[in-house]
């Protein structure tokens, strides 16, 4: 990006939530708007919710909370006449994700009688176009990063790539009032308008890393709410709206560890956030004013890409096991258990099913369910376990099936301190398995090497005037 | 001596991205910070024992301004894959919590 000269003192951004869908006061929202921002930004997505939203293409939060958060957004935005940016649309940021957003947005359109130029930004990635660019060596793996080839991409149920900040700018720049991204890095979404007002790199990246989380670096945090940056000639300034909510010098440097592997550098598509020499200060009780960030341009612009598989259909069965005896050999019991679970499949399926086709996992709560290999506690200090036996296979109905299997072999699995017929396990459900349908996995860890900023991000611009939606070219 | 949970404001796992876990451990006071901090207790090898990895595999900082110390390991399965148990990594820090660290309350 060419460097721009400073066109204003100072440049005010809001970000309304970390995340659009979890909410945030409307007193502190009406409270940013009177500084009068001159943008607003929210992120919509991320990874954390899981690889099922983008193999599935479903969204993580519920339809009519993203209504509610993206109505205020875009009547505040549209009554001070200011842009409105959003990326990672519907979570994950691929195609069914953007569309679902757009749908709502167009709701909210009809019913407030809003009129503005959209610009939508999709993410989903051509699977031609990444097998072009991984025969030409241009898809490089990060570290750690699953095995990629070919068959990665034909596999994929969706793989998107994460825009930087130049697709937002190429929309603002062909008229857009609000921008409607796909995958996009969280920053990216407040970075990019900065630099374009001549404002340092380093600072424009590291408010936006404070910025995309909402009020989440506050002392103090109630809820999901509002946070507002200051970007000024050589520092910023970040402050809640809510007058309750308290930033520290050491609650905004620590912010930059939330979920980052690395706490001094953050790699994005066109460089690296460099904050080793960035300084904290406290402005009053509320703000914060940091300077020293730095931003070290990239010799080569990568894109990251995100991925989802198909694993299978899975089903899962919960019990509960009491009897001491049990408890004391579990680890036994399971391995005889899962000899059994195949010892059937095999008598009930034949050559139908082998052995590799389904895949059997066993979580034993009380003992190390929520840290499995990690565990360092070996001792078994309760006295009662829950089984969480999952089975994934090709088909639901297989799965479902096998469950079956799982619930008769587990219920009466003989133990040789009782002799008779036994009943091992306390079923809380009936039917006692419940059916997951389609599991899905991450199965990209890499960056794309693209000739510029935009070829896997293509716009489209419309025309939104209340219930009217007129596409007028990108 | 002391147990670091007794010595943190805060001590979290969680995703950085799909494919590591990083653990923040966050402190109130800087001189508590910089006892354990200069302890020698609570280091990359330290860590690296506690989950099982050579010290390599570690990435480990101490963040002065923050007061905090920071580590993120490779994910031993990759978030929400067949066998992860723990999809957000947000209850994987229990075993930093009594970790001894020398020295006297300041």
């Amino acid at each position: 990006m060419t460097p721009a000269a400073r066109t204003m003192e100072e440049i005010r951004i809001l970000s309304p939530t970390g995340v659009m869908g979890s909410g945030f006061l409307e007193t502190s929202f009406e409270r940013a708007l009177a500084h009068l921002p001159h943008f607003i930004g929210c992120d919509a997505g991320s990874t954390d919710p899981g690889p099922s939203h983008l193999g599935a293409g479903h969204a993580a939060f519920p339809r009519p909370a993203v209504k509610r958060d993206l109505r205020l957004m875009l009547i505040g935005a549209r009554r001070l006449g200011i842009p409105l940016l959003i990326g990672s649309a519907g979570t994950a940021g691929a195609d069914a994700h953007v569309e679902w957003t757009f749908e709502i947005l167009r709701e909210i359109a009809h019913e407030e009688s809003l009129s503005f130029t959209l610009a939508l930004i999709c993410a989903e990635q051509d699977k031609a176009y990444l097998k072009r660019r991984l025969g030409e060596g241009r898809i490089k793996p990060l570290n750690p990063a699953p095995q990629f080839d070919e068959h990665t991409i034909e596999r994929a149920e969706r793989i998107v790539g994460m825009m930087g900040a130049e697709p937002f700018l190429r929309a603002l720049d062909a008229g857009a009032d609000v921008v409607l991204a796909g995958r996009s890095s969280d920053t990216a979404i407040f970075a990019g308008l900065p630099m374009q007002h001549g404002f340092a790199p380093g600072l424009a990246w590291h408010a936006a890393k404070i910025l995309e989380c909402g009020a989440a670096a506050v002392v103090n945090r109630k809820t999901p709410d509002c946070m507002m940056a200051f970007i000024r000639d050589d520092h910023f300034i970040v402050q809640a709206p809510d007058p309750g909510l308290r930033c520290t010098p050491q609650s905004i440097a620590a912010h930059s560890l939330y979920e980052n592997a690395d706490p001094f550098l953050i790699k994005e598509c066109s460089g690296t956030i460099n904050l080793t020499a960035s300084r904290y200060e406290a402005v009053d009780e509320r703000a914060v004013r940091v300077s020293g960030s730095r931003f070290i341009p990239a010799d080569v612009y990568t894109v990251k890409l995100e991925g989802a598989e198909k694993v299978g259909y899975q089903s899962v069965f919960i019990g509960s096991i009491r009897d001491p005896f049990i408890i004391r050999q579990i680890d036994d019991w399971v391995t005889r258990l899962e000899g059994r679970i195949h010892a059937r499949v095999a008598q009930v399926y034949g050559a139908a099913l082998k052995a590799g086709d389904y895949h059997l996992n066993f979580r034993i709560y009380g003992k190390n369910g929520t840290m499995g290999p990690l565990e360092p506690v070996k001792e078994i200090r309760s006295h009662e376990l829950c089984l969480i036996i999952e089975v994934t296979a090709p088909a639901q109905e297989t799965a479902s099936d096998i469950a079956g299997i799982i619930r008769h072999q587990g219920l009466h699995l003989p133990i040789p301190e009782w002799s008779g017929l036994i009943t091992a396990l306390a079923c809380p459900y009936n039917p006692a398995h419940l059916d997951r349908g389609a599991v899905y996995r991450f199965c990209v860890n890499h960056v794309v090497e693209p000739d510029d900023p935009y070829e896997m991000f293509p716009m489209q611009l419309f025309s939104v005037a209340g219930a009217t939606v007129r596409e007028c070219g990108a | 001596m002391s147990k670091l949970a007794e010595l943190a404001r805060l001590i979290r796992s969680k995703n950085a991205g799909p494919f590591e876990l990083t653990f923040d451990i966050m402190f109130d006071d800087a001189a508590v910070y910089q006892r354990v901090r200069d302890s020698g207790a609570l280091t990359r090898e330290a860590i690296a024992a506690r989950y099982g990895l050579p010290p390599a595999e570690v990435k480990f900082f101490y963040c002065d301004n923050a007061l905090a110390v920071k580590a993120t390991i490779p994910r031993p399965v990759p978030q929400g894959d067949l066998r992860d148990g723990d999809g957000h990594g947000g209850q994987q820090y229990a075993p930093l919590m009594d970790i001894e660290i020398p020295g006297r309350k300041v």
